[in-house]
């Protein structure tokens, strides 16, 4: 099946549902959301959601950050 | 004398809240945040890396059980990305906090207030605990409260400018008008501007940038953490008015003559 992961093109192996996507990608599902073609999927859904092809999915989970607009670089006084 | 800080229930041990981006690496974050003492960190969400698997992960390094994760929508420039990314952040599953950001200009940074009491608005019905990131305007710091913010984070200075608090008058005047907690987040450049902060009567100050560039932000989160203790007790002892005239603090009676 062929779906958009995270804005690239992905091909997955023997997928069904979202939690079958997490397997094959080795993702512990505790601290991620994931959304597909915009809707999001609830933890307790992942084993019955079933993907189709071309769906969009995106994974998520938590970076650093503090508070700032589009990735902003620092260039103070630290070389 | 206890002085506790509870925010819809939940009680804060720290007045001092850490951001974790800008940092060189997990380890400097991590160290930075404990030598801070805080209790609460913010963290942005983000797609995730599908084809490195084996790169590291920020909460590897700080134990969500330890610290009150504060998801943020930084990077949001519209209500419906703030939106998005505050629903994602809770099904991720730390908790319904969400300091929430809608920038409205990429060169300041500036909050976008008009987008964010929208989206304040629609996250309380949906029964999120909204910290809104706004101007130091206690007029719109009103309106969020009306809508349902849970305290508001009105801006010393714009984001990494380490300019301080540039506006202290308008902080008071929020402080005076809203009956939510205060946090001032952003602009905090050093030492005494989160002492500032505090003496002003601030419930509590959210620093990055201050600590994350600093020379040593291991050290500087040390400084931090004793800023916002000395200046929430100023605060809480009550300050000397000022006077444009001196008076003597010494008796006269007894002098030599």
């Amino acid at each position: 099946m062929r779906i958009r992961l995270n804005g690239e093109e992905y091909i997955t192996g023997d997928v069904k549902s979202v939690e079958d996507l997490l397997k094959e990608l080795k993702i512990h599902s505790e601290r991620v959301a994931v959304e597909v073609n915009l809707k999001i999927i609830s933890k307790s859904d992942y084993r019955i959601f079933i993907l189709k092809d071309g769906d969009t999915v995106e994974v998520v989970s938590f970076v650093g950050g503090g508070g700032y607009g589009r990735q902003v670089y620092y260039t103070g006084n630290r070389v | 004398m206890e002085d506790r800080f509870i925010i819809r229930g939940i009680e804060f041990k720290s007045r001092l809240w850490v951001g974790t981006g800008k940092y060189r690496d997990f380890e400097e974050t991590a160290r930075a945040i404990e030598e801070s003492g805080t209790d609460v960190v913010t963290v942005a969400v983000r797609r995730i890396n599908i084809l490195d698997r084996k790169s590291p992960n920020l909460l590897d390094y700080i134990d969500p059980k330890r610290y009150k994760i504060l998801p943020n929508t930084a990077g949001c420039y519209t209500v419906e990305d703030a939106l998005r990314y505050s629903r994602l952040a809770r099904e991720a599953g730390v908790s319904d906090m969400v300091k929430l950001e809608v920038i409205g200009d990429d060169k300041t940074l500036f909050p976008d207030v008009c987008g964010l009491l929208k989206a304040t608005e629609i996250l309380a019905k949906e029964g999120f605990i909204v910290f809104p990131y706004t101007n130091d305007d206690p007029i719109i710091a009103k309106r969020l409260v009306d809508a349902g913010a849970a305290a508001v984070m009105p801006l010393g200075a714009p984001i990494g400018s380490g300019l301080g608090i540039r506006n202290p008058y308008n902080i008071k005047i929020i402080l005076e008008t809203v009956d939510t907690p205060v946090i001032v987040d952003a602009g905090v450049g050093t030492a005494s501007d989160s002492a500032i902060a505090m003496e002003l009567g601030c419930d509590a100050a959210l620093i990055n940038t201050g600590i994350a560039g600093a020379e040593d932000p291991v050290a500087m989160a040390g400084a931090m953490k004793h800023a916002v203790i000395a200046g929430r007790l100023a605060y809480k002892a009550g300050r000397i008015p000022k006077k444009l005239y001196a008076t003597a603090s010494s008796p006269l009676k007894g002098m030599l003559l």
